[in-house]
């Protein structure tokens, strides 16, 4: 396969948030503001490109009745390693993350990829299905965040631009719902337009 | 290469070697990370004894007593310069608040009335319950050199004298209690010396 396509399609055309409504869990929860957002999205992204290159390069090692076993390992292990090395070198993320970055494990666009992509494909063509399924991800996450802390406490990556209270409903948790659902309408307009 | 095959053996092998390569993986990761993960937490911990107590000049987080209350931990430590006693800084917590536990740090002069109060770790709801910050409202302000024995501790809306965060009621209530538990300890340590 070409590898632009392959690496474009996580971008809009599969978009794993806007398109097929995976990893809804720290979507909705970690999207309070833009940069938690792309901190969510990059540690996933990194999480994705590493199971991808593991579990390609081990494919055909891995016996197929315990390859789901295997394959959450695998993931379990770069999440922890995530964890370990944000805790220590960028705490005040790690704070803003807190529980979700263990739930990266079970996100299911990584186990997802794991078992639909780097299964059955090269090592090569994996890392890329996992770079642009991540940038993809992140992204989305980012978005979702920025217009999150727009509405909601009128900023935008921490800075200050509307002054007052905004919408609280969208820093809640009802406001991830209804903010996701206008961008993937968004989302599906411009997939339209473009096809 | 052919697929290896799900014998018995195959797939206890190929488990058992995984998970050893994984945990080999996590213990290196684990003790490369250990000391930078003290170190951010000390820093941490300092920065906010550093607000709620200025001006010290020895180590407050050597001189620390810790107190159980509540089922958890409370800890004090003790900023001097020189030989003087310049206040207690104590790590307090509170199981109350909207999204659960929080930690705040209170500092305390000898006379028991509050310096100031910085939150270590929380979860509360940004753009909400988050404005007890220090910076974020004007909340926390209101505390600095009150004495709990004629400010009371609790929010207008519970008969005391704190203005709670608007919207906020809860995570403001949490605060109080949070920063109760730490005078009720500051008071017992101050009995004991």
């Amino acid at each position: 396969m070409n590898q632009w396509k392959n690496f474009s399609k996580g971008l809009l055309k599969e978009n794993a948030v806007f398109v097929l409504i995976l990893g809804m869990c720290p979507t909705l929860g970690v999207t309070t503001s833009a940069t938690n957002g792309l901190g969510m999205g990059l540690a996933t992204t990194f999480v994705l490109i590493m199971s991808n290159l593991v579990v390609s390069l081990v494919k055909n090692l891995i016996p197929d009745k315990v390859r789901i076993p295997a394959f959450i390992v695998i993931i379990a292990a770069f999440v922890t390693v995530v964890e370990l090395v944000m805790k220590g070198y960028v705490p005040a993320l790690f704070d803003a993350l807190g529980l979700f970055i263990p739930l990266i494990v079970v996100n299911c666009v990584v186990l997802g990829r794991a078992e639909a992509f780097a299964s059955k494909n090269t090592v090569w063509s994996s890392i890329v299905d996992g770079a642009g399924m991540g940038i993809g991800f992140t992204m989305a996450l980012t978005i979702l965040g920025a217009v999150r802390e727009l509405l909601g406490s009128g900023a935008f990556f921490g800075m200050k631009l509307i002054s007052g209270d905004g919408l609280l409903l969208f820093i809640l948790p009802p406001g991830a719902f209804l903010a996701l659902g206008y961008l993937i309408v968004l989302a599906n307009m411009i997939k339209e337009k473009t096809s | 290469m052919s697929k290896t095959e799900s014998t018995f053996i195959n797939m206890t092998a190929t488990l058992v070697v995984v998970t050893l390569v994984a945990a080999g993986l996590l213990g290196s990761v684990f003790a490369l990370t250990k000391e930078p993960i003290r170190l951010a937490e000390l820093k941490k911990k300092n920065e906010a004894i550093q607000i709620v107590v200025p001006g010290f000049d020895n180590e407050p987080s050597q001189e620390v007593k810790s107190m159980f209350v509540d089922g958890d931990s409370i800890y004090l430590y003790t900023a001097r310069k020189g030989e003087e006693v310049l206040g207690t800084a104590v790590e307090t917590f509170t199981n109350k608040g909207f999204s659960g536990e929080f930690k705040l740090m209170v500092g305390f002069a000898p006379d028991g009335s509050i310096i100031d109060i910085a939150v270590i770790k929380h979860s509360e709801t940004p753009g909400l319950g988050n404005k007890m910050e220090k910076g974020k409202s004007d909340f926390s302000v209101q505390f600095k050199g009150k004495h709990p024995d004629s400010f009371k501790l609790a929010v207008t809306k519970d008969h005391g004298d704190v203005d709670a965060i608007t919207a906020s009621t809860i995570t403001s209530r949490a605060y109080c209690d949070a920063v109760t538990r730490a005078y009720k300890a500051f008071m017992v340590s101050q009995k004991e010396n």
